[in-house]
């Protein structure tokens, strides 16, 4: 790996280094250095984003909400107090998020722009995320792919993070174009059907400056909870990030966001709304739990991934009515 | 392209040119001649290239040249003092914590990293410290009591 490694002062300066012909962005370098290792990608150009200042900041205004900077560390956001007490569903999946090393390199906006896990795209195969022609992971081994959402290629998205901001309705903030504009988060990531080949909207010369999240309402309770095979260290299979408020008894409001089960965070806007309204102790989260994901599309191999998401959504439930 | 870097490394005022698609790893253990630290999956998987930068743990493997400028860095040969182990070190050999070595060095700065923010950790913490470094050999338990049994 060779490349020219360029050190912008500003926003203007790493906008326009990004410009040129196959130029990366670089903050932690966690996800990216291993891709470049592989040869999963190749830049000319790498551009160290932490040379600009103003990227680092976590901020939290009463009656609007929280700021985080593309540069802030995963370490800082599983251990920022006011962050556990106000957003629990962010502070839980920053720390279920890879290794303590990992987590003491890798940055907010790095996280949000990490590369799929599919073996087949990590791996020697040109695969359509790639570029080629076919995805090995629709005919080949596929348990770990996406049910819902797929086609032509079949990933799922791995960011903890993102699933947990898209339940609390953030948005990413992104420096384009001389400017900086908040895109949210669900528009943010795009489908294979519209690109195969990138898993964000961001254009050469674009890239994450930050997040913003609007103030919860004091009474809701959010959650995150991620299913891995591995205890520690381990990408999730199925996640949700779940966040209701309750009163009386009655669920008024439910935002949930799935992670492991489509190739971008996943919102179901007609379960959110379902589960608004309904009474704990009615058994009516049975009713709504079990059409979660009926008109999901597995795989031959990820049809577990169903009962699994329906499971979880049972826990986290029963966990933040209680 | 080369750039300049200068660091501290184990205590001493280090500056080196050097290509700046080289990784931390490349500079200690090439340039450097520090081979304790290890090159195992070089993807941050593994944990055995783990050093520990401005108080914390990080793979070295995942640290471009031009990410140290400035920093404090410790490797696995910067904690023994005047000739004697380090306390982590005495104990991974005492509690038998150590089989083919190789995770060892990655396990002990993981260690470390824990015993500077924390000086008396408990069980859960240590292997928390310790959930980014793979080790094939022991199956954790000794390196978990040898850790619990040092002192910074």
């Amino acid at each position: 790996m060779k490349f020219e490694y360029h050190q912008p002062k500003n926003l203007k300066e790493a906008g326009k280094y990004l410009l040129l012909n196959n130029s990366i962005p670089f903050s932690g370098g966690t996800d990216i250095l291993a891709l470049m290792k592989d040869g999963i990608v190749n830049p000319d150009h790498v551009v160290n984003l932490k040379t600009i200042d103003g990227l680092s900041d976590i901020k939290f205004e009463t009656g609007k909400g929280l700021s985080i900077g593309a540069l802030v560390k995963i370490k800082e956001i599983s251990q920022n107090q006011m962050i556990a007490e106000n957003f629990p569903v962010l502070k839980i999946a920053a720390s279920e998020i890879a290794s303590p090393q990992l987590r003491n390199m890798g940055t907010v906006g790095g996280n949000l722009c990490q590369r799929p896990r599919c073996m087949y795209f990590r791996d020697d195969f040109d695969c359509i995320r790639k570029g080629g022609g076919t995805c090995y992971a629709f005919e080949g081994f596929n348990k770990y792919h996406c049910i819902i959402g797929g086609g032509p290629c079949y990933i799922v998205h791995p960011s903890d993070l993102a699933v947990a901001l898209l339940a609390l309705d953030a948005a990413v903030i992104i420096y384009s174009d001389g400017k900086q504009k908040q895109i949210p988060i669900d528009d943010f990531y795009i489908l294979p059907e519209s690109d195969a080949m990138s898993e964000t909207i961001l254009k050469p010369g674009e890239f994450v400056t930050g997040i913003f999240i609007p103030e919860l309402k004091s009474e809701a309770r959010s959650t995150y909870f991620k299913f891995k095979e591995r205890d520690v260290w381990d990408f999730a299979i199925v996640s949700v990030a779940a966040i209701i408020r309750k009163n009386n008894g009655i669920i008024e409001w439910g935002s949930f966001a799935f992670g492991g089960v489509a190739p971008k965070p996943w919102l179901d806007n007609a379960f959110n709304k379902s589960i608004a309204g309904i009474r704990v102790a009615s058994g009516s989260i049975e009713n709504v739990v079990t059409k979660a994901f009926d008109n999901a599309q597995p795989l031959q191999l990820n049809s577990y991934k169903i009962p699994l998401v329906r499971n979880i959504l049972r826990r986290v439930i029963t966990q933040l009515s209680a | 392209m080369k750039i300049k870097v200068s660091f501290i490394l184990n205590g001493l005022q280090v500056t080196v040119e050097t290509e700046a698609h080289r990784r931390l790893l490349d500079l200690l253990r090439d340039d450097l001649n520090l081979t304790g630290t290890k090159e195992g999956c070089a993807i941050g998987e593994c944990g055995a290239c783990t050093v520990v930068m401005n108080k914390l743990a990080v793979n070295s493997c995942l640290v471009l040249a031009g990410q140290i400028d400035g920093a404090e860095i410790i490797t696995i040969e910067g904690l023994m003092k005047n000739g004697a182990l380090h306390s982590l070190q005495q104990k991974f050999i005492e509690k038998g914590a150590v089989q083919c070595g190789f995770c060892t060095p990655g396990m002990i700065m993981s260690a470390y990293a824990l015993l500077l923010s924390n000086k008396n950790p408990d069980e859960e913490e240590i292997k928390e410290a310790i959930a980014g470094n793979l080790c094939r050999c022991t199956g954790y338990k000794q390196i978990i009591e040898a850790i619990a049994d040092s002192e910074i």
